[in-house]
């Protein structure tokens, strides 16, 4: 990846084309947020590259200046592995959302991330089939009456950070479209790992799903219903950081900090460097109204990038034996044929 | 006393259970009879499944070698001499021989149980069924065992010699020298000296036997053929698809990307350029059909020689991924080496069954170029043209191999690497004060820029949206989506101007064109030179570019009485010319899972022939 430092702007992320979302879409500010956090990092527009599948997030690439690829529905992870591989100096994101990513390219998603390719994937999830106008998707919850549902979905939710920690990410976060600040940190923590960085975007879809997260999204009570991850801290939330997690093995409960009977060292103390995905999943587990529901990163860990290791091996046979095309041409037995006489 | 006796052509086949190393004493025998000069030409034939019950008929795998002292197109019809370490091996292949063949049976193995297990209730050695054959019982795993007794090894690797006892006695059969496979067998065994010790050892006891057990009263020459001079080596098409890519990479400068799964019979082009690393060669083992053809098309949008290879099934799943890449006109060759369909089909067996796949299995207008090699050394050649029109003119390509070619080898003439054909490719630049338009076309070939990722000022956004003409932006507008279709089926037509005239081999003109394409190449060829050489006009023409055409193909076809045209298919590249030329052109269609037979493809002919102008024709 180069790291010549280019001074650049929202702007000169901004592309020609019109953005076409729904008016007061999530998309919006996530989009906004990626031409925010780019330019921070330093790498010159032309070796960017934006792959998406296909689905209302998938447009994304459209509307950004560098190169792009709005490719086939959930078979964007695929293009961008390949990209990566051949041409590890390129920074690669993949855009795609809960359909896109879950549903027809999951098992793109979870071989790509298991392999560590360097790519910076972002799902949009709303919880239904937006583009396709309003049915149900794999992240919509049991018993949710849509189009497709009118007497109620019946596929139970995939859980998409639990997907990410099977698959063992090396990366995994969570954000949210209306906390923007929350959202930039998180990109840009995504941008700097080195390895698949996964972020869920929970993303207010207004038409077919509108208020999906509102629950514990919305702004009025959004500090107590969420708990803000930070390595190396408890978890600690509520509008009078009052209250924490505390843990049992792997039973986490809400307790709060002022009881008398509570000691400081039973607090869940957050540690996203964790090789054993186990509490990283614990904490995708929590889930609202029980628990507050956890927003940052859940697990960054480093472990060799695939890409690399490809480039590595290569670097490897060149050192042990040069490239010879005649000599691979004559491999095995080869004979002379002569002209007679 | 032993007789010498000169032949122009044998054709042998090694038969026994899968676990006998039978393809390996095969190989063996076709390298040998390559190495002193003769043509040679084989196929492998082996059970889909890894290991069916051992001496089961459906666990016998053979291995087919013909070789003669002159020119050879096919690895034979009917083998002249067949080597049964079984009796299922016996029972799998009796019906393919002609009366008066001869028949080596490893005697120690046909005792009640594995009789029993090949279905025989009388032994066929003792109930006359033979009769008519030439039959001669060799105790081979008995003397095998003998030979190998003080070796020191284990029972179970002791029997794993015997492949090479039989090989011994073949190449006593057949004057061949036993020290290309000794030499080969100190190689590959290097460090289980004792292994390789052994295998030496059966290796001259069969040749031993057979030149002591006066059981044979003749022994027979074939003389060396009067090949091309040359350096020669075998090669199968899978191998030669790799050296092809593995060419191209090298004589553009671009790196090659081979996103595959494994499929037989297709897998082998992803095990050669695994190896290939110190040329930059990067291949990745997907996790399916369309992630493998996903990443090459990535690979190619990142400037990357983009190569994708599968079987007719794998290449179903690709589709959708290639018509991507026809919208998007990257250069990428998508390898299918077809197999017997429908579905999983008949994995190891042979069919020409997906040209109209190739020509057609995708959603709307979509138009690629497809070419089919017609030998195995031919791979080389047109893996090397499908990557050559894939760059001049931003198209995916679809070469269509299949299993006979791919298993199948023949002796490949070694090119110099300096000696290939040069093939430029430039990625686009910025120009300053341009604004970079993607879709702008090249005026001769219509080929659209090849703007690469880390270009500055190329930065564009592909998709598999319609394009606006030009611009590359997306468009819903119905009179552009009109034009773009014209713009891409224009383009792909265009290559029929940069591919080399069809030939005719025979007269120009004429009573009866055998056409064909693929892998059927050598059973026409041999076909057709019988004819002519008998003094009928009979000419073959063997189409290596599908589609488009070359140029003057309407032209041949027009100047002969019949058009023949046999396929391992019901008729699908019949239907395409029958469409484009308005000619009728007859088809012969079996799909056996087998190539088609000299004889087979001869007799048809010659009815054919008598017939016209009669158009009654099967």
């Amino acid at each position: 990846m180069s790291t010549t430092a280019v001074k650049l702007t929202r702007k000169d992320m901004v592309s020609d084309q019109e953005v076409r979302w729904c008016p007061g879409c999530g998309d919006y500010a996530i989009l906004s947020q990626i031409q925010r956090a780019l330019p921070e990092l330093g790498i010159p527009r032309e070796n960017i590259v934006f792959v998406s599948g296909i689905g209302c997030s998938s447009r994304l690439p459209y509307y950004m200046s560098t190169y792009g690829f709005h490719s086939i529905h959930g078979r964007a992870p695929t293009l961008a592995s390949g990209l990566k591989m051949a041409r590890p100096d390129l920074h690669v994101w993949v855009i795609t959302g809960d359909g896109d990513g879950l549903s027809i390219g999951a098992n793109h998603l979870l071989h790509a991330m298991r392999r560590n390719v360097d790519l910076k994937i972002i799902l949009f999830n709303n919880q239904i089939y937006g583009l396709t106008k309003g049915q149900y998707s794999p992240t919509s919850e049991f018993g949710k009456k849509t189009k497709s549902s009118p007497y109620g979905n019946i596929d139970h939710p995939i859980r998409p950070l639990s997907v990410a920690l099977a698959a063992e990410a090396t990366f995994v976060a969570r954000t949210i479209d209306r906390d923007t600040k929350h959202m930039q940190q998180v990109l840009l923590r995504a941008a700097r790992h080195h390895g698949t960085a996964f972020v869920e975007v929970y993303q207010n879809c207004v038409i077919f799903n509108d208020g999906a997260f509102d629950e514990f999204a919305d702004k009025a009570w959004r500090t107590e219903r969420t708990v803000l991850l930070e390595h190396g801290q408890p978890l600690v939330f509520g509008a009078q950081r009052d209250k924490a997690i505390r843990a049992s093995g792997v039973r986490p409960e809400v307790v709060r900090l002022d009881d008398p009977a509570l000691r400081r060292e039973e607090l869940l103390v957050h540690d996203e460097q964790r090789e054993d995905p186990t509490l990283a999943m614990m904490l995708d587990r929590m889930t609202s109204p029980e628990f507050p529901v956890p927003l940052g990163v859940f697990r960054s860990v480093q472990r060799p990038v695939y890409d690399e290791l490809m480039e590595q091996q290569i670097r490897q046979a060149r050192l042990r034996q040069p490239p010879d095309l005649d000599a691979i041409f004559r491999e095995g037995d080869s004979w002379e044929i002569k002209r007679e006489g | 006393m032993v007789e010498r006796k000169e032949l122009s052509r044998v054709t042998i086949r090694f038969s026994g259970d899968s676990g006998d190393g039978m393809q390996l004493a095969g190989t063996h025998f076709t390298n040998t009879s390559a190495l002193i000069g003769n043509d040679v030409s084989s196929l492998p034939a082996f059970p889909a499944e890894i290991r069916a019950p051992a001496g089961s008929v459906p666990g016998v795998s053979s291995f087919q070698i013909s070789f003669a002292n002159e020119d050879i197109f096919t690895p034979g019809d009917q083998p002249d001499v067949l080597v049964a370490m079984n009796p299922a091996a016996l029972a799998a292949n009796l019906q393919d021989l002609p009366r008066g063949a001869t028949i080596i049976v490893n005697s120690d193995e046909f005792h009640a149980a594995s009789l029993k297990k090949a279905s025989y209730a009388v032994s066929p050695l003792e109930d006359g069924s033979l009769a008519g054959f030439r039959v001669f019982e060799v105790p081979i795993t008995s003397m095998n065992e003998r030979t190998l007794a003080e070796t020191g090894l284990t029972s179970q690797e002791v029997v794993r010699c015997k492949n090479f006892f039989a090989l011994g006695l073949m190449y006593w059969l057949f004057n061949r020298p036993t020290e290309p496979t000794l030499r080969l067998i100190a190689e590959k065994f290097g460090r289980r000296q004792d292994l390789a010790n052994a295998n030496q050892l059966a290796l001259k006891a069969g040749h031993a036997f057979g030149e002591t057990a006066e059981m044979f009263s003749e022994h027979y020459v074939v003389r060396p053929a009067n090949l091309e001079p040359g350096t020669y080596r075998n090669i199968t098409g899978n191998s030669a698809i790799a050296l092809g890519c593995l060419a191209v990479s090298q004589i553009t400068g671009l790196p090659l990307f081979y996103g595959s799964y494994p499929i037989t019979p297709a897998s082998e082009i992803l095990h050669e350029l695994s190896r290939f690393k110190q040329f930059g060669v990067k291949t990745f083992q997907a996790e399916d059909e369309i992630a493998a053809i996903g990443s090459t098309i990535g690979a190619a949008f990142g400037g990357a020689l983009g190569l994708t290879g599968t079987s007719g099934p794998g290449f179903a799943l690709k589709g959708e991924a290639l018509g991507m890449a026809v919208m998007t006109e990257l250069p990428l060759v998508v390898v299918n080496v077809q197999r017997a369909g429908p579905s999983t089909g008949m994995p190891t067996r042979t069919e020409q069954a997906d040209l109209l796949q190739a020509m057609f299995g995708r959603n709307g207008e979509s138009p690629v170029a497809v070419v089919a090699p017609a030998t195995p050394a031919d791979c080389f050649n047109m893996a090397v043209e499908a990557f050559r029109i894939a760059l001049r003119h931003m198209t995916p390509v679809v070469l269509l191999s299949d299993g006979y070619l791919a298993n199948g080898s023949e002796p490949w003439r070694i090119p110099n690497a300096a000696d290939l054909p040069r093939i430029d490719v430039q990625h686009a630049e910025a120009r300053p004060g341009e604004v970079f338009r993607p879709y702008a076309r090249d005026p001769e070939s219509l080929a659209r820029p090849w703007a690469v990722p880390g270009t500055p000022g190329l930065e564009h956004r592909l998709g598999t949206l319609e394009k606006e003409d030009g611009s590359g932006k997306v468009s819903y507008d119905g009179e552009n989506h009109h034009r773009m279709v014209l713009l891409r089926a224009e383009k792909i037509a265009r290559i029929a101007q940069d591919v080399p005239p069809q030939e005719v081999w025979g007269a120009e003109e004429g009573r009866v064109l055998v056409l064909g394409w693929g892998s059927t190449f050598g059973a026409l060829r041999s076909a057709v030179q019988r004819h002519r050489r008998e003094g009928r006009s009979v000419s073959h023409a063997h189409l290596r570019y599908l589609n488009p055409f070359p140029a003057n193909l309407g032209q041949i076809l027009g100047r002969f009485e019949r058009v023949w045209l046999p396929e391992i298919n019901l008729g699908q590249l019949a239907l395409l010319l029958r469409a484009r030329f308005l000619v009728d052109v007859r088809g012969y269609n079996r799909v056996a899972g087998r190539p088609f037979g000299i004889n087979e493809i001869y007799e048809q002919i010659g009815q054919l022939y008598d017939a016209a102008p009669s158009p009654q024709v099967r």
